[in-house]
């Protein structure tokens, strides 16, 4: 179990050891061809800063050798907005006085009209956190109305028994992404403290539970924003490692949630600029040439149409984070501010214009 | 100008097969591969639409000269393989199926284990089986002994561009196979590609090499020259090479004494 793992490193040593390599460090990272993970311990720390430049370089050849020149496209259906979690950065939280919504059948198939006229074969379905309303029965059902419409279908929601996670996979879940928000175990309870997510271990070992189930893919990732970004990165690159070691058969992404407005939401602990957030995508490039790395409307336009060069793989377009934000219920509340508004169209045609095919199938049902 | 390749009953006169994946755009592919010469093209079934006539990948390859070859990347069973493969049968209409058991998404290695039990049952089915596998000389026997009807063994790890990383296996299975040995995976430039050919691999399968190149379809072009200079270098007959001085007192000339 990851846990073992994790119990043997401090938080406090992992960021001074980050934060005291030196330019010589950053260096001998930069001329390797296998990177460990102290090696990527430098290539985060503010000491890589200066690199950024031969980062990015060695960041887009590795990236172009093993995924051409292709862009993945995905499109999130947010399913509900229900939540028993009280979690201080996110719209969906308990203690907000939002209106709830839960897409019925009819209005999930509504919302799938829309994306599949833009276009898209993959589809990631949110929810917040509310077992009675939206658990195992709910995403039983929810996989076999949409299985038929969808090449790949990812979910984004509460962490689950490894049982569910068997039950739900020969269903047509495909893929499941669980961020740890934070791997500071202290913090974690301050920015979760109510409801089932702030069980910190549980989410912790949730990728584990995952691995055992066989799931074909998972994602990986932490809330930029909440802590010190450099050392919850050493922490998820740690993870990838144990996990790719050990659940060999199953593929992986990560995913730079940067902490986002949203009404009466939590300011940054730690702002991460531009810069800083390059660094972490080619860094994470440099470690592992294979990881999907992904990309969401979060981010502001000109930003993106310049990342797509630097290390990412798969991106969202023309998203909506509300359940019913497509045909349903447009006025229901997002979970958070979207950046880059254009439409998945508009996204393509940016792609096909800096040399990118957009991919909008790369997976089969009939695959398994 | 060279003499032509029979796999499974089917001439062909380009020995560089060639993939689909990765390119900037799918016209980009079609004058790529147009470029190449290429007569058997692979396509991943995950990247097609099976149910829709008007898949874009598909429209770029409907030339009368290239000849589809589904793969089955993505899946990790022997189980997963034989489905896909039926249903790209039924869909695309051709009874040839490139088997890619690869369960490890990372380093993309072929499943030995799984590879024969999926060839074993895709024969019996029928198909016209091109199983990709390590450079393994005993499975590549194996194998040809249930009636794949060639093999596909890996020169280096896929899309790494390396080269012929596994030559002194290829040669071993060269020198012992009874079907078509198509060198797949790891071939970089040209000059790797007309090094296989030398060696006597019957065609060699390029994909990464072609599609990241800044000119695809000059790199096409390229490597249709080496490919067709490795194989008219192999018919001619390639002066032995040797790092030896001969002797000038032979050990055996005591003979012709007397």
């Amino acid at each position: 179990m990851f846990k073992d793992i994790f119990e043997q490193y401090q938080w406090e040593e992992v960021k001074a050891t980050i934060y005291s390599k030196t330019a010589a460090d950053v260096e001998q990272a930069l001329h390797k061809q296998r990177r460990t993970l102290d090696d990527f311990a430098a290539l985060i720390s503010p000491a890589a800063a200066a690199y950024l430049q031969p980062m990015a370089e060695i960041s887009h050849q590795r990236t172009l050798q093993r995924f051409g020149n292709t862009m993945q496209l995905y499109i999130p259906m947010y399913l509900s907005n229900e939540c028993q979690n009280i979690c201080t950065y996110c719209g969906f939280s308990l203690d907000n006085k939002i209106r709830r919504k839960t897409l019925s059948p009819a209005e999930i198939l509504q919302e799938t009209a829309v994306i599949k006229e833009m276009g898209y074969d993959h589809v990631l379905l949110v929810t917040g956190e509310a077992h009675q309303l939206v658990g195992l029965d709910y995403f039983k059902k929810t996989l076999q109305l949409l299985r038929p419409h969808f090449s790949h279908i990812s979910m984004e929601v509460q962490p689950m028994d490894e049982t569910d996670y068997a039950a739900l996979i020969p269903l047509g879940l495909h893929a499941v992404l669980v961020y740890q928000e934070t791997y500071h175990q202290e913090d974690y309870k301050k920015h979760h403290p109510k409801g089932r997510k702030s069980s910190f271990q549980y989410r912790l070992e949730t990728p584990d539970r995952l691995g055992r189930a066989g799931i074909h893919k998972m994602g990986l990732g932490v809330l930029i924003g909440l802590e010190d970004w450099r050392t919850d990165s050493f922490f998820t690159a740690l993870h990838l490692q144990y996990l790719e070691k050990k659940y060999w058969q199953t593929r992986y992404s990560i995913s730079f949630p940067r902490l986002r407005p949203f009404s009466g939401g939590l300011q940054p602990k730690v702002e991460m600029n531009d810069r800083e957030l390059v660094q972490l995508i080619c860094a994470y490039r440099l470690f592992n040439q294979e990881v999907e790395l992904s990309m969401s409307t979060r981010e502001r336009e000109s930003f993106r149409d310049h990342i797509i060069r630097l290390g990412i793989t798969s991106m969202s377009a023309g998203s909506r984070t509300n359940p019913g934000g497509y045909a349903a219920d447009r006025q229901s509340l997002e979970q958070f501010e979207i950046s880059d508004e254009r439409s998945a169209a508009a996204i393509a045609a940016m792609l096909k214009q800096s040399g990118y095919e957009p991919v909008w199938k790369d997976w089969d049902q009939v695959l398994g | 100008m060279t003499q032509p390749l029979t796999i499974a009953g089917q001439t062909f006169h380009s020995r560089l097969f060639t993939g689909t994946g990765k390119f900037a755009s799918a016209s980009l592919m079609e004058k790529a591969l147009l470029a190449s010469g290429s007569e058997l093209v692979t396509v991943a079934l995950k990247r097609v639409d099976l149910q829709q006539q008007a898949d874009d990948l598909l429209q770029h390859l409907n030339h009368p000269q290239f000849q589809l070859l589904p793969n089955t990347s993505g899946v990790r069973t022997a189980k997963e393989a034989v489905y896909a493969a039926q249903l790209a049968r039924e869909a695309l209409e051709t009874n040839w199926i490139k088997l890619e058991i690869h369960p490890d998404p990372r380093y993309l290695m072929p499943d030995p284990v799984e590879t024969l039990q999926a060839a074993t049952e895709l024969v019996k089915l029928g198909f016209v089986v091109l199983p990709y596998i390590h450079a393994d000389p005993v499975l590549c026997k194996r194998l040809e002994e249930v009636g794949t009807a060639a093999v596909m063994p890996l020169g280096s790890p896929i899309g790494s561009n390396k080269g012929l990383r596994t030559a002194d296996f290829l040669e071993i299975i060269i020198a012992q196979s009874n079907v078509p040995v198509v060198v797949d995976a790891g071939i970089g430039t040209p000059s790797h590609a007309a090094l296989a050919m030398e060696m006597g691999a019957d065609a060699v399968l390029v994909n990464t090499a072609l599609a990241v190149a800044k000119d695809p379809v000059k790199m096409a072009a390229a490597f249709k020259a080496g490919v067709e200079a490795g194989r008219m270098a192999y018919e001619a007959g390639l002066a032995p090479t040797s790092s030896h001085a001969i002797a000038s007192s032979p050990l055996v000339a005591f003979l012709d004494e007397e």
